[in-house]
């Protein structure tokens, strides 16, 4: 019995032929398809698998359609132990990461589409090309102004300061937050997002970095920070347990402790700076 | 002797001309060609990558970085334990007694000049990972905290157990590769990301017919005059399917092991040896490919890690009977023996019956005697994983836990310097480097201690930028590439891309895995290695049947699943005639036949060719190369072998 495809597509014969016995587990996954050559319009695909002969995850479930039933489906992913952030996606309205999330078995069909709010390259890959270079653009390294001396070692860092970088520095940049906020998805060029908006925070608590008024001043635009309304999708999504409207509600308090009318002309002269810096990204 | 990592002066005119992109562009086998010209290119962007591209952005030099997928979802993300260095924040230590250390656990296969230089270096290179913000977990002093690992000793193996693995909680690859990654920003490196890099271009394949003429293998007897040198790469962008070819006067391959190559492994999916395949289509040497680590405590059956640091904390394995085993098989060391120890006794334990589990076929680590803040502040993330993937509180129950493949000791043979070698007299293959997994310094000879693959990671990928820098001057004139470069392997590719033999590389790449897991697991022995090299010949003469179903050429992963295919059964099967030829045991590579290490005539390295670039023509060719048993320099004694005990 061939496996369903429930739209007119060309039926391509598998080598695989699934009979489904009394013991079989079937689920059916509803797909977002996009073929850039073709650009026509995308299309959710349905395709049934046997979760008995299925590891537990959704990637499990994404891998073996993927070598046994259409091996066109396309689909970033890595680790497949939740740290790389390769496989962020959409599953059944949420973001997530396909290799943490367990398949819970249903009748209705369990629909996968990319990241909401995306430009998609093909099916499941989404170009999150902006994003990364809002997350350059917060300078994420150590900035300090002193010299470090020849045989100085380490920076003293207490453990209370090490542990405020808990729950920031665990981030993996996998884009789930960014892409589950709404006011990111109004303003995606100017809002920096949650994710980027955490790890903007991230260096401004550690305790080691002595540029933190210039970082505050960084993000202190009614763009930048000020888009970010306190919707919590972010919290509410993210695969890592991580807080990132926390961070921004920190990250706003500071701001306002430490404003001063000076910050106008550190911005300016940053800005004057940093002209004409690329963002490092490459492509064609 | 490694340069300090400094910002390149800002030179307005040097940042003007590495910006505007000059690219022309060639028709070569009807596809459009895009040439670019650097000083050096990186192939990989994980630790080893990431570390040597921004070293070289640092020394002024006009640097791209291709990688396959985006730097921070390279592998090292994924490394928990820490990076070893003798910094003495914890006990007193010197790094001569990290280097006795490192060349026990390699089980005197390891070069000695190149861990002399590893070890000296150590607290270096961690201090200024530090210095770029790296979020190590502190002392109460402030220091940077140090945590117990496998294999660590103080005062040559006399002292007891050493305390210099610096982690952060037990996420440390995630801290370094990040870290690196802003490194990397700080610096302005270029990125081609979603680039698969396919083919080195190298200066004896000048001819027209190129794309006929096959690589000979003969290395050692190769006549002067063709020196061989590497002009660069040719490579894939995924995202419109174009072809780039990047001429570079040193090329750096930084691409990681192939775990993959496996059923049970704890790398991921992209782990397929992508640079140590293509320098061995190019005629090069593989070193040492027989000795695979099998980490100990890899979760049952999910394959994901569980970090050494579990047993540094305080860990203890137990078996059915709840026995802690580990100190019948290593009375001093116990659960920290060296990993390769540990797997075997596990593996024993397992054999003997005293397995647990409803099949006896997996042991249990055990965690829950350890404070649950303890767990909490240095374990969080194997807390969460093992109660994702084994569904289990480790406060509460034992893990479930089997030895996996986890990293590949062999790979691309460098000198110390990170310049490749392509034969045993140690000549020198001109502008190519390898660093990181993928090269075989060897620091790790028959076996890698644990934290010591992310300190590899950072010396090395610093010593390739450092090399470089010592022969290509910034902004040097650009690489002449012979007008047909990358013929062959644009010509393979499209052949690749076109196919519609009858078995899915799925299917293929399921045997490969099963055939590698049956043949050459934790122990092996005579009659299933013979039995793994036929099999293996099979895999590859079965490569030219292989379907690819998918035509495009935007993000076709069908494609790059097959090529990767190749790359895998381009490493396992030269892994597969090692490992059946090597008549020891030494580290990793227990043989069940020849239970000893036999030094008088093994302390040698495997040197292993493909003699025609495509795997589904070729035969394996083994040859040996001393081992470098003296140091660098007199500031450490050579370490004479000696019965390795634990």
């Amino acid at each position: 019995m061939a496996l369903a495809a429930r739209i007119s597509r060309p039926f391509v014969p598998r080598l695989f032929s699934r009979s489904f016995a009394a013991a079989a587990q079937p689920q059916t996954f509803a797909i977002y398809r996009y073929d850039p050559d073709q650009q026509a319009k995308p299309f959710l695909q349905e395709y049934n698998i046997d979760l008995k002969s299925c590891g537990p995850m959704i990637l499990d479930a994404l891998i073996k359609i993927k070598d046994e039933v259409d091996t066109t489906l396309t689909f970033r992913r890595s680790c497949r132990e939740g740290i790389c952030g390769s496989c962020a996606m959409n599953i059944n309205g949420k973001n997530g990461l396909a290799c943490l999330l367990y398949i819970e078995p249903s009748s209705k069909p369990i629909e996968i589409q990319p990241l909401p709010h995306t430009y998609v390259v093909k099916d499941l890959v989404p170009d999150l090309t902006n994003f990364y270079n809002q997350y350059k653009s917060i300078e994420p390294w150590l900035k300090r102004k002193d010299v470090k001396a020849k045989d100085d070692k380490e920076y003293f860092q207490s453990r209370e300061d090490r542990a405020k970088l808990d729950g920031m520095y665990e981030c993996i940049l996998c884009a789930c937050c960014m892409t589950s906020c709404p006011s990111y998805w109004w303003n995606p060029e100017y809002y920096l997002g949650p994710a980027v908006l955490m790890q903007a925070y991230r260096w401004i608590a550690d305790s080691r970095d002595q540029f933190t008024e210039e970082r505050l001043a960084w993000v202190n635009d009614t763009m930048k920070l000020y888009r970010c309304h306190g919707i919590m999708n972010c919290t509410n999504c993210c695969p890592k347990g991580l807080d990132p409207a926390k961070a921004i509600v920190h990250l706003k308090e500071q701001v306002a402790e430490t404003y001063t009318d000076a910050w106008k002309s550190m911005m300016t002269e940053e800005i004057v700076k940093n002209k004409g810096r690329e963002s490092g990204m490459m492509y064609m | 002797m490694l340069s300090r990592l400094t910002r390149p002066a800002a030179n307005a005119a040097a940042r003007l001309a590495k910006s505007v992109r000059k690219v022309s562009t060639t028709q070569i086998g009807g596809y459009e060609v895009f040439d670019h010209s650097y000083d050096a290119v990186v192939i990989g962007a994980g630790g080893a990558g990431l570390r040597a591209a921004a070293g070289l952005v640092g020394h002024g030099l006009k640097t791209a970085c291709i990688t396959k997928v985006f730097p921070t979802r390279s592998h090292t993300v994924a490394a928990q334990g820490g990076i070893n260095g003798a910094l003495a924040n914890m006990t007193e230590d010197d790094w001569r007694w990290h280097a006795y250390d490192t060349v026990k656990g390699a089980d005197w296969l390891g070069d000695q000049d190149a861990i002399q230089h590893m070890c000296r270096l150590a607290p270096e290179v961690i201090l200024e990972l530090e210095s770029f913000g790296l979020p190590f977990s502190r002392t109460p002093e402030g220091k940077i905290y140090q945590r117990a690992f496998g294999g660590q000793s103080l005062k040559f193996g006399k002292g007891g157990q050493a305390y210099r693995c610096a982690a952060a909680a037990d996420r440390t690859g995630h801290a370094i590769l990040h870290t690196l990654y802003g490194m990397a920003l700080k610096f302005d490196c270029l990125f081609f990301v979603e680039y698969f890099a396919m083919d080195l271009i190298m200066s004896s394949h000048c001819s027209a017919s190129e794309g006929v003429k096959r690589r000979v293998v003969a290395a050692s007897r190769r006549t002067s005059g063709d020196d061989g040198k590497c002009l660069g790469c040719v490579a894939m962008c995924m995202e419109d399917g174009s072809i780039h070819r990047f001429g570079a006067h040193s090329t750096i391959i930084a691409t990681g092991g192939f775990g993959r190559a496996y059923q049970s492994c704890t790398s991921a999916h992209t782990c397929t040896g992508d640079g140590s395949a293509m320098a061995s289509r190019a005629g090069l040497p593989m070193q040492d490919l027989e000795f695979v680590q099998f980490h100990p405590t890899g979760i049952f059956p999910a394959g994901c890690l569980l970090t050494e640091g579990c047993r540094g904390e305080g860990g203890i394995l137990r078996n059915s009977e709840g026995e802690p085993f580990m100190a019948r098989y290593a009375p001093t060391a116990k659960d920290l023996a060296s990993r390769d120890v540990v797997s075997r006794a596990m593996t024993l334990e397992i054999r003997e019956g005293r397995g647990v589990g409803p099949n006896k076929d997996h042991i249990f680590l055990h965690l829950d005697h350890l404070p649950p803040e303890t767990l909490a502040e240095r374990l969080p993330g194997i807390s969460e994983t093992a109660k994702i993937f084994a569904g289990v509180d480790v406060t509460k129950e034992p893990a479930p836990v089997l030895p996996t493949v986890h990293y590949n000791m062999g790979g691309i043979p460098t000198n110390w310097k990170t310049q490749v070698v392509k034969d045993a007299e140690d000549t020198i293959v001109p502008g190519l480097f390898a660093a990181g997994e993928a090269g075989c310094a060897s620091v790790h000879g028959a076996n890698r201690l644990g934290a010591n693959s992310l300190l590899d990671l950072v010396v090395f990928g610093r010593q390739a930028a450092d090399t470089t820098a010592e022969l290509v001057k910034p902004n040097s004139p650009p690489v002449v590439l012979p007008k047909n470069a990358g013929e062959a392997s644009i010509a393979r590719m499209d052949k690749m891309r076109h196919c519609s033999g009858p078995i899915p590389t799925a299917v293929l790449r399921r045997e490969l895995q099963v055939t590698m897991q049956k043949y050459a697991p934790v122990y092996r022995n005579a009659d299933d290695l013979a039995k793994g090299k036929e099999a293996v010949v099979e895999v590859m003469k079965k490569f030219k049947d292989v379907g690819v179903s998918d035509r495009t050429m935007i993000w076709n992963t069908d494609l790059i699943e097959t090529l990767e295919l190749e790359n895998l059964i381009n490493q396992a099967a030269q892994e597969m005639y090692a490992a059946e030829a090597r008549k020891e045991s030494r580290g990793a590579h227990a043989h069940e036949n020849f239970p000893d290490r036999d030094d008088e005539n093994w302390m040698k390295h495997t040197l292993s060719w493909l003699d025609k670039p495509h795997v589904e023509d070729a035969k394996v060719v083994l040859k040996y190369r001393r081992v470098i048993d003296q140091p660098l320099d007199k500031e450490m004694h050579h370490v004479p072998p000696a019965k390795r005990v634990y």
